[in-house]
């Protein structure tokens, strides 16, 4: 097993969590995980992407052009990263704030409506775990029970009573995502 | 083995520290490397096991505080990101003429000048041949995993007191930025027992005074301690060289690459051997001492050598020193903080060796 | 008066005795141009590290400039600094042996120009250290340029017509820049050109080095000295000059004990 993944969209919305959780929950399961972060002033506000691979063998290039799964999040992740789908592979997307849906014929797309999810939860920050629920459903690879471990693992200890709303939103994402194409 | 974790290549170097038993810690913030103060001040080290955190007010300052703690018999450290290398390499210098032993990290950025934060290779030239002024050098090491970022800290350290003299660790933006996962050694005790042949620990009636000091007015006597000092490079040279062969036995095409780069022509490795041709890696571990000698038994076999870096070409003058002209060494480069895939390598090395 | 044929072993007897030199300075003849105050004050403060039993725990940083052979005389462990960086030195090592005494000599040059910042610092971060500071008003050691405490209108290598404040900038009175600091306890200005003066320095050279036994904060002794040598003038008139032109401009005594600013020069400004 070796799946290379792209999460972008906007900075603050909990891309970069997002791929930690799951590097860490791989890691729980004995995969080598990589997690590399797109970093510097695009992360104060602009657009933020990190590559995560989960794999059964050594990792070699944490830098990548191709993705067995691209998540994107916002319009300009949408325009740089479609093309970058490994043929074959799958797209996730949000719909929310894209005005030039996905274009390709040769992949899977999926659509899940975090965002307007997220509203109707406690707190909107759950939406990269309503995301994260998607994939797990479009790719169970790593199990629910490893999730929760990493989200204790990356929330701050004054965080933890939002460890349940967090775990209803991986619930939710993987009920509300629908595959497209 | 210890507890695996999932860190950042910066996070593991800092804790890494503190489990070597680093005695002190003097930084100043620069990007891409500036968790690495963070991560150590969220640690409070000084309560895990009494290692001295200091956020310096320069990189200058940082690094002379280094040489003073260094002079203690110490174990001590740094870490910055290239332009702040720069400012400290009058310090390195005199670390290096007064034999002291340290551990210095360059988490590499884009340059010249203030450049770009993204990741580059370009100081290679400033790590491996001196950096500061007169006739000096350092082991030079190269991480390429997050495990490395660790684990070369014990190494670090163990060299840089085997040779009294710095160590770097020469990683950059990628290495530094990226969380893996990492086995982490045990927690090391500190050093209780310091060298009353050269460190300030306070004259006793016992032995003569001990002065730290890279100055000598005397020239034949100045000579005799360049000489001395380059006895001991000769040491390393002979002893220190460490490198990583990938897929070599049997290649046609190497690949030789450090650090990031390292990673992303592994890949380029196995896209090279699915489409039937027979590439191989060396990587580097160590920059000084280079790995000349392999590369160069090797030459006789390969039709090509291809270096891939992230700058306009400085370890291949190395890697042609090495071969002396037994083979075609090309070069494929990125700059300022442009980084290539793993398929941009592999048609680089189509189209330099024609295949 | 008869003539005698005096014999050494008659002379060098203990009732004799007025003077040994400490066994903490090195035999090595001192290397300063004869009337330079350096190696009073050298002698001075290994005097007290020897009174104090403290060679054994006591560290001092040599920087750049006629200091800079400092551990060829004072018989304690010694760490060289590059120029200007000797408080940052001093704090690595005091940073690493907290129970040490340290402390760092430096000239005008080392403290108060290439080394602002690290002087700055250090003080405001208070490290439990005395920091020595030789004001001579010139670049003693490279052959006499303008140093950031030449005063205006007096003449160097590199203000031959005299320093022109507009053009030069004004001398630095760094010692009244460090006692605003909270981090410094106790900040003074001496001189050792008198016997009476090097007995006053000497007092200040001991409180520097108790006040570190106690944690108390960074002390901070300005020594305004001569440079005959630099000043193109014999050393009695190196010390007339001082007296009637440097002295003024930086005055002694103290301006800080106890955290306390006791100057009311230094208050007013």
């Amino acid at each position: 097993m070796n799946e290379e993944i792209i999460i972008a969209g906007f900075g603050g919305q909990g891309v970069l969590s997002m791929g930690k959780i799951m590097a860490y929950a791989g890691m729980m399961q004995q995969m080598e995980v990589s997690w590399m972060p797109s970093y510097g002033p695009e992360m104060r506000g602009g657009t933020a992407n990190v590559t995560v691979i989960l794999s059964d063998e050594r990792i070699s290039s944490p830098i990548l052009n191709h993705f067995d799964t691209a998540i994107l999040l916002n319009q300009q992740s949408m325009d740089k990263f479609e093309s970058s789908v490994k043929p074959g592979g799958v797209l996730l997307y949000d719909s929310n704030g894209i005005t030039r849906h996905p274009q390709r014929k040769d992949i899977s797309i999926y659509l899940v409506e975090a965002a307007t999810e997220s509203g109707k939860m406690l707190t909107t920050k759950t939406f990269n775990m309503i995301v994260l629920g998607a994939f797990l459903k479009i790719k169970p690879l790593i199990s629910f029970e490893n999730i929760v471990k990493g989200l204790k693992d990356s929330l701050p200890v004054r965080h933890h009573h939002l460890l349940p709303v967090n775990e209803d939103a991986v619930k939710r994402g993987m009920e509300i995502v629908k595959q497209v194409q | 083995m210890g507890e695996k974790k999932l860190m950042k290549g910066n996070e593991a170097f800092a804790e890494a520290a503190i489990r070597a038993g680093c005695d002190a810690y003097f930084g100043y913030p620069i990007t891409p490397q500036s968790e690495v103060m963070e991560y150590l001040a969220a640690q409070r080290p000084h309560l895990r096991t009494g290692m001295v955190l200091l956020q310096a007010e320069s990189e200058i300052a940082a690094i002379n505080m280094v040489y003073g703690a260094a002079g203690t018999g110490k174990k001590v450290m740094t870490s910055s990101s290239s332009p702040g290398i720069s400012l400290k390499q009058e310090g390195i210098s005199y670390l290096a003429g007064s034999q002291l032993p340290c551990l210095i990290l360059n988490v590499m950025r884009g340059g010249p000048g203030l450049g770009t934060i993204q990741p580059s290779q370009s100081d290679y030239f400033q790590a491996t041949k001196g950096g500061g002024h007169g006739d000096y050098r350092m082991i030079v090491l190269a991480p390429a995993s997050v495990q490395e970022m660790a684990d070369f800290v014990r190494l670090g350290f163990e060299l840089a007191f085997k040779y009294r003299n710095p160590v770097i660790m020469l990683s950059d933006g990628i290495i530094g930025q990226m969380m893996e996962k990492v086995e982490l050694f045990d927690q090391m005790p500190r050093l209780t027992e310091f060298d009353q042949q050269w460190a300030t620990t306070g004259k006793t009636t016992d032995r003569e005074r001990n002065v730290i000091t890279s100055l000598d007015l005397d020239p034949a006597r100045h000579e005799r301690h360049n000489l001395k000092l380059q006895e001991k490079y000769r040491k390393m040279s002979e002893n220190e060289v460490r490198f990583e062969s990938i897929e070599c036995n049997d290649a046609e095409y190497l690949f030789v690459a450090y650090g990031s780069s390292a990673r992303i022509c592994q890949k380029s490795v196995k896209i090279a051997r699915a489409r039937g041709i027979r590439a191989g890696l060396i990587r580097p571990i160590t920059l000084f001492p280079f790995p000349s000698e392999e590369i160069d038994r090797m030459a006789g076999k390969l039709k090509g050598i291809l270096t891939v870096e992230l700058s306009a070409g400085q370890m291949i003058e190395d890697v042609r020193l090495a071969v002396e002209g037994k083979v075609k060494v090309a070069l494929h480069s990125r700059m300022g903080g442009m980084v290539p895939s793993p398929e941009e390598v592999f048609d680089a090395l189509l189209k330099s060796f024609s295949i | 008066m008869e003539a005698r044929n005096i014999k050494l072993e008659e002379i060098i007897r203990d009732e004799n005795l007025v003077y040994t030199k400490t066994s903490l300075m090195t035999d090595k003849p001192l290397s300063f141009c004869p009337g330079c105050g350096h190696g009073v004050a050298h002698r001075v403060i290994m005097e007290v590290v020897d009174e104090m039993g403290i060679q054994a725990d006591t560290i001092g940083v040599a920087p750049v400039g006629c200091s800079v052979l400092a551990y060829e005389f004072m018989n304690i462990d010694m760490q060289q600094a590059s120029h200007g960086r000797a408080p940052a030195v001093a704090t690595g090592i005091k940073r690493c042996w907290p129970d040490k005494y340290v402390f760092t000599y430096q000239g005008d040059g080392d403290l108060a120009a290439i080394g602002t910042a690290e002087t700055i610092h250090a003080c405001n971060r208070g490290e439990n250290m005395a920091i020595f500071f030789v004001n001579n008003g010139i670049y003693g050691m490279t052959g006499g340029q303008m140093a950031p405490t030449t005063l205006p209108g007096m003449r160097s290598s590199t203000t031959p017509y005299g320093r022109d404040v507009a053009l030069m900038g004004n001398p630095l009175k760094i010692t009244e820049l460090v006692a605003m600091l909270p981090g410094t306890c106790f900040v003074a200005r001496h001189t050792v050109h008198t016997p009476l003066a090097v007995r006053k320095f000497k007092k200040a050279v001991r409180m520097a080095f108790e006040n570190q036994k106690l944690n108390k904060g960074l002390s901070f002794i300005e020594i305004v000295s001569n440079c005959n040598s630099g000043w193109k003038m014999t050393p009695v008139q190196a010390n007339k000059w001082m007296e009637e032109n440097m002295l003024p401009y930086f005055p002694p005594g103290d301006i800080k004990v106890n955290g306390e600013m006791v100057s009311k020069t230094a208050k007013s400004e």
